[in-house]
C-alpha cells in the first residue's frame, strides 16, 4: 500500500477515457461501481466541454455482485450501441470491476456486436493514467487501421499528428502550431489522432508517409507499431522551445524532402530577442527548479538553460516509463534526477534546492505558494486555469513566445530586484510587500511574518550569530534562501564552527560569479 | 410502487415514485470526506482504496485544498492483491506512519472502498486491532464510503452512524436532551444553538461533535432532529440506543426551520407564545431575505436530478416559498418515513423518481424542458450547451444553506444562474 494525498495521474481507465473523449464517433463501456462517473467532471469542468464523455459505465452495486454483473455488462453495452450508434466501442474495466474478473472483452465477444470492439486490458493496480492512455492509444490504431493501405508516397509528403488528447496541457493550441509548421514546408496531414479522429481516420492511418510523434506519453507506442506495420519513420523532436522547434523543422524538411528556410524563418518567433536584449540581463543564472511530465520537464530545462540562461537546479518528472530520457538530461545539467510521484518528496526537494522559480504542474505551483516561491505551470495533471481562452500553446515559436513572458512574468523584475536590495529598509518598498506587478502573491500585512520574531536572535542550535541572521535578513526573499544555504555550505567547507559577519561576507566572495 | 391516487389534501405524500436503475451520474460515499475532514477537528480520514478513490477525492474537491488536508488514501497495489504482502501488515505500517506525523490526530476513520469490500478487507477487525495499539491517544473506527453500497451524502451517515456506539451513554432518568444531528457549517450550528438556548433548552448536543473527544451522551431521554434528510442509518442507530426522532420538515427556508424548531419547542414543553417571540425575527429576515429572489423564481420549472437527497426538501422549500413549479424531483433514495412531512406539501403533480438510468432521465429533461435543472458537475456544463440553465448541486452541500439567515442565501443559489443568463449579452 502506497499512503498518498495528491496524486499527479489518475488510474489507467481516465487515460482510456481521454482518448475516447478526444475522438468522434467512439464509445467506451466501462464496467464500473457508482461513483466512478466522477470522472465525467475532469472533462465537463476543468476543460470545460460541452458534451459529456461519450463513456457509458456499467454502475454495479454491492447487491448485484455475484449475480449478474456479467449481464449488466451487456445491456450497458446494448443499449449504449442502439443509443449512440458509434462507429467503434472500446470496452474495459476500472479498478473495481477488474477485481471481480467479469472479463469485458469475452462479454462483448460473445455479444457478435456489428461495430469493432476495442478490448482494454489496463492494471489499475500497476500502472497509471498516461500509461493508460498510451495503450489505448496503440489498441485503438491496432485493431482500426486498415493494414491493406500503404504510404501515398507522392511528391507532397502526408503526415500523421500523433498524441493530441482530451484533457491534455494545451493540446489544442500546440496542434494549432504544428499545423502552421506543416503548411510552410508543404507537408499535408494524413490524421490528428486521437484529437478530433473518429475510427474511419484511423483505418486510413497507414496512408501517411510518417508519423509527428507530439506526445511521447500517449503516442509512443502507437508509433512504434506504426513504425513496424506500414515502415512509417517517427518524428520524435518535441518542438518545445526555439532549438527544439528548430530541430523539429529540420527533421520533418528532411523526411518531406522540402527546404526547411519556409517554417524557419518565422518572422513571429521574438523569443530569442527578448532574451538576448538587455532587460532579460538580470534572468542569468536564476535557479530553477523543474518538474513535471518528462517530456514537458525535459523541454523545460532545456529552455531554462539554453533559451533563458537560468540554471536548472533541479529535474524530475512523475512517470516512471520516462525515467530513462529524464536521468540523460539530468545528466546534462549535472543534477540529480528526481523521478517520484510522491508530492511530498518532491516538496522535500525543492526546499533543498532553494530555487528561485519553480516550474511544475499544479501540484508544484501548491508547494511554491507555500514555499513562497514563483511559479510557472508546465505540465498535467491540469487544472481549470490551464484551459485559458486565448491562443496559448507551449509548442513551435508562437509557443516559445508564450513560454517567456509565463515564466519571467512571476519573477521580481530587473531594476526592481536592485532597488530592493539597495533600499531594504524602506517601510513601504520592503520584499514584505511582494512584487509590485503581482497583487496576488502580495501577502496579507495583518499576520507578522514567521521569520521577523526570529529575526531578533539566531535560532537556539543554529550556526548563525544573531548578527550575521540579521544580516541575512536584508537580503531580499528571493535570494535569501540561495545565500543561507551557499553560507552554510561555505561554512561547512571551511570547517568554521560558527556563521558570524565575517563568514557570510566571505561566502559571498567564494560564490560571487 | 406506490398505486395509491395522488390526493391534493396530501401532496405528493402518495404519489406514485418512478423507480430507474441504469448509469448513475453521482458521487459515492468517500466524497463526504471533502466536508466532513473540516467539520471534525480532530479527525483524520484515511481512504483504504485504489489510485481512482485518491482521484476521486481531489476531484472532488473541486480545488485542491491549500492546507495539507486531514484526509489521504492507502492505496492498494498489486502486490498487496497478489498476496506477497499481507494487508493487514500493510495497513498497520501506513497508519504507524501516518500517526507518527500527524500527532494531533484524536480520531482516525478507516474508510472503506469498493476495492476494499470487493477483497473482503476487514477493516472492522483492523480498526479493533490498531485501536488497541494506539489506545488511548487515538480511537480507530471505521465505515464504508464505497461507490457499491453508498451514494454521495451516504457517506456521511455512514461516518456518523459509526460515531453513534462511541457516544456516551446518558443515565436512565435524566432531563430530556436535545442532539441536532447532521454536519453543519459552524456558523449554522452556532446560530442553532443560539436559537435553542434562547427557547429555554439548555442541554443541546451535535452529532458530529467539532472535536470527536467530546461526543454528547445519548440514551431513552434524548431526543434528536436531523438537520439532514440522508441519515437514515445515524437515526437507526440513535434508536437503538434509546433516541426518539422528533419528526419535522427540514430546516429550509422560513417555514421548514420555523417547523424543524417547533418539534424541539414541543418536545421541550416550551410556551407557544415565547417560541413565537423567539423564532419571529428569524422568521421574518427569512421572508423578506428571499423576496427579491421570489420574484425571479416565482413560477419557473424546475427539475432535480438525483444527487444529494437534499432534493425533496429544497423542491418543498422553492415550490412552498419562492412560487417555483417542481417538474420532476430526482433523489437517489427517498426515505419516506423521514421526508413525509416535506412529501405532503409538494404539489400533487410533481413525478418523483428515485435511482437513475442517466439517459433515459435526459430524455424526459429534455422533453420538460425546466426553466432550471438542478444536477452534478459532469452534467452542468453539457445541459448548458443544450441550452437548459443549471445549478450545480454540489455547492448545495458546499455551502451554508439552513437555517433563517441562509434562506436568503439558499434562494440565491438558485436565481442566480437564470439572473446571469439574463444579463449576458455574449
Amino acid at each position: 500500500m502506497q499512503l498518498s494525498v495528491w496524486t499527479y495521474e489518475g488510474p489507467p481507465h481516465v487515460g482510456a477515457m481521454r482518448v475516447a473523449t478526444a475522438m468522434e464517433g467512439m464509445h467506451y463501456i466501462l464496467h464500473a461501481p457508482q461513483g466512478d462517473t466522477y470522472a465525467d467532471l475532469l472533462f465537463t469542468m476543468i476543460e470545460r466541454r460541452g458534451k459529456r464523455p461519450p463513456v457509458t459505465y456499467t454502475t454495479f452495486q454491492a447487491r448485484d455482485l455475484g449475480k449478474d454483473t456479467a449481464q449488466l455488462f451487456q445491456d450497458a453495452a446494448r443499449d449504449a450501441i442502439a443509443r449512440f450508434n458509434p462507429q467503434a466501442i472500446m470496452v474495459g474495466a476500472s479498478c473495481t470491476a477488474e477485481l471481480i474478473q467479469d472479463d469485458p472483452a469475452g462479454l462483448a465477444d460473445a455479444m457478435q456486436l456489428d461495430c469493432p470492439v476495442i478490448p482494454l486490458e489496463l492494471p489499475s493496480y500497476q500502472r497509471k493514467e498516461n500509461w493508460g492512455a498510451a495503450e489505448t492509444f496503440y489498441q485503438v490504431v491496432r485493431r482500426l487501421a486498415d493494414q491493406t493501405i500503404r504510404p501515398r508516397g507522392g511528391t507532397r509528403k502526408l503526415a500523421n499528428i500523433l498524441g493530441p488528447a482530451a484533457l491534455g496541457f494545451r493540446h489544442r493550441d500546440d496542434l494549432v502550431e504544428v499545423r502552421k509548421i506543416l503548411e510552410a514546408l508543404g507537408v499535408e496531414v494524413n490524421c490528428v489522432a486521437p484529437l478530433g479522429a473518429s475510427p474511419a481516420d484511423i483505418a486510413r492511418i497507414g496512408a501517411a508517409d510518417f508519423n509527428i510523434v507530439l506526445y511521447p506519453e500517449i503516442a509512443s507506442e502507437a508509433a512504434r507499431w506504426l513504425e513496424k506495420t506500414f515502415a512509417q519513420p517517427t518524428v520524435r523532436s518535441v518542438p518545445i522551445g526555439v532549438g527544439a522547434t528548430r530541430e523539429f523543422i529540420a527533421e520533418i524538411a528532411a523526411l518531406a524532402g522540402t527546404e526547411p528556410a519556409a517554417a524557419l524563418g518565422d518572422s513571429a518567433s521574438r523569443m530569442p530577442w527578448w532574451s538576448r536584449s538587455v532587460d532579460s540581463t538580470y534572468l542569468t543564472g536564476k535557479r530553477v527548479f523543474v518538474f513535471g511530465d518528462a517530456t514537458h520537464a525535459i523541454a523545460a530545462a532545456r529552455i531554462a538553460q539554453e533559451e533563458l540562461g537560468f540554471e536548472v537546479c533541479g529535474l524530475g518528472c512523475y512517470n516512471r516509463e520516462f525515467a530513462r530520457e529524464l536521468r540523460e538530461a539530468a545528466a546534462l545539467y549535472g543534477v540529480e534526477p528526481l523521478i517520484t510521484d510522491d508530492h511530498l518528496a518532491v516538496e522535500e526537494a525543492i526546499a533543498a534546492a532553494t530555487p528561485e522559480l519553480v516550474l511544475g504542474t499544479q501540484m508544484e505551483r501548491h508547494i511554491a505558494k507555500r514555499l513562497g516561491l514563483p511559479c510557472a505551470v508546465i505540465s498535467a495533471p491540469v487544472h481549470v486555469q490551464d484551459f485559458p481562452a486565448r491562443h496559448s500553446p507551449q509548442m513551435g515559436f508562437e509557443g516559445a513566445n508564450v513560454i517567456f513572458d509565463s515564466w519571467v512574468h512571476p519573477l521580481v523584475m530587473g531594476l526592481e530586484e536592485h532597488l530592493l536590495t539597495m533600499f531594504r529598509e524602506d517601510f513601504e518598498f520592503s520584499d514584505g510587500a511582494g512584487a509590485s506587478h503581482l497583487h496576488t502573491q502580495a501577502p496579507s500585512p495583518a499576520p507578522p511574518a514567521p521569520e521577523t520574531v526570529i529575526a531578533n536572535d539566531a535560532e537556539p542550535g543554529s550556526l548563525w550569530t544573531a548578527e550575521a541572521e540579521r544580516e541575512l535578513r536584508k537580503i531580499p526573499f528571493f535570494v535569501r534562501g540561495k545565500a543561507r544555504r551557499n553560507t552554510e555550505l561555505y561554512a561547512a567547507e571551511q570547517g568554521r564552527g560558527a556563521i558570524d559577519l565575517a563568514t557570510l561576507y566571505d561566502a559571498k566572495a567564494h560564490h560571487a560569479r | 410502487m406506490s398505486a395509491a391516487a395522488p390526493s391534493l389534501a396530501s401532496g405528493a405524500g402518495h404519489a406514485p415514485v418512478l423507480r430507474e436503475r441504469g448509469q448513475r451520474e453521482v458521487f459515492c460515499g468517500l466524497t463526504g470526506i471533502v466536508w466532513l475532514h473540516r467539520k471534525m477537528q480532530d479527525a483524520f480520514f484515511l481512504v483504504v482504496g485504489s489510485r481512482t478513490c485518491a482521484h476521486l477525492l481531489q476531484s472532488a474537491a473541486g480545488v485542491m485544498i491549500f492546507a495539507e488536508p486531514r484526509f489521504a488514501t492507502a492505496i492498494i497495489e498489486e502486490r498487496d492483491l497478489a498476496g506477497m504482502v499481507d494487508c493487514q501488515d500493510e495497513l498497520n505500517r501506513v497508519v504507524d506512519r501516518l500517526l507518527e506525523r500527524r500527532p494531533e490526530v484524536r480520531t482516525l476513520f478507516l474508510v472503506g472502498s469498493c476495492p476494499s469490500e470487493v477483497i473482503k478487507l476487514d477493516l472492522a477487525k483492523a480498526a479493533q486491532r490498531l485501536g488497541a495499539k494506539h489506545a488511548p491517544r487515538v480511537r480507530i473506527l471505521n465505515y464504508s464510503g464505497s461507490g457499491i453500497e453508498t451514494t454521495f451524502t451516504e457517506g456521511e451517515d455512514a461516518c456518523l452512524a459509526s460515531l453513534v456506539p462511541e457516544m456516551p451513554a446518558l443515565e436512565f432518568g435524566s432531563p430530556l436532551h436535545l442532539l441536532v444531528v447532521g454536519a453543519l457549517p459552524d456558523i449554522v450550528e452556532e446560530q442553532f444553538l443560539r436559537l435553542f438556548a434562547e427557547l429555554g433548552i439548555e442541554r443541546v448536543g451535535v452529532l458530529p461533535a467539532r472535536n470527536l473527544a467530546d461526543l454528547p451522551a445519548v440514551g431513552p431521554d434524548t431526543r434528536f432532529l436531523l438537520a439532514q434528510p440522508f441519515l437514515t442509518e445515524t437515526a437507526l442507530a440513535l434508536v437503538d440506543r434509546g433516541a426518539r426522532r422528533l419528526d419535522a420538515l427540514f430546516p429550509f427556508g422560513a417555514e421548514g426551520t420555523t417547523d424543524w424548531l417547533h418539534a424541539a419547542a414541543q418536545a421541550f414543553d416550551v410556551d407557544e407564545m415565547h417560541f413565537n417571540r423567539v423564532v419571529a425575527p428569524g422568521r421574518e429576515r427569512a421572508k423578506r431575505a428571499i423576496q427579491h429572489s421570489r420574484e425571479r423564481l416565482q413560477g419557473k420549472r424546475i427539475s432535480f436530478l438525483p444527487d444529494s437527497q437534499l432534493e425533496v426538501p429544497l423542491a418543498r422549500f422553492l415550490s412552498n416559498e419562492l412560487g417555483m413549479v417542481p417538474v420532476e424531483v430526482g433523489t437517489p433514495y427517498l426515505h419516506r418515513e423521514h421526508n413525509a412531512k416535506e412529501l405532503a406539501l409538494l404539489p400533487d403533480k410533481v413525478r418523483l423518481s428515485e435511482g437513475q438510468d442517466v439517459d433515459r432521465q435526459l430524455d424526459r429533461l429534455r422533453a420538460d424542458r425546466p426553466d432550471l435543472t438542478v444536477c452534478g458537475l459532469g452534467l452542468a456544463n453539457p445541459l448548458e450547451a443544450e441550452g437548459l440553465a443549471t445549478k450545480w448541486s454540489i455547492e448545495l452541500v458546499f455551502s451554508p444553506i439552513h437555517g433563517f439567515e441562509q434562506a436568503g442565501d439558499l434562494a440565491e443559489l438558485f436565481a442566480r444562474p437564470l439572473r446571469r443568463r439574463d444579463m449576458l449579452k455574449v
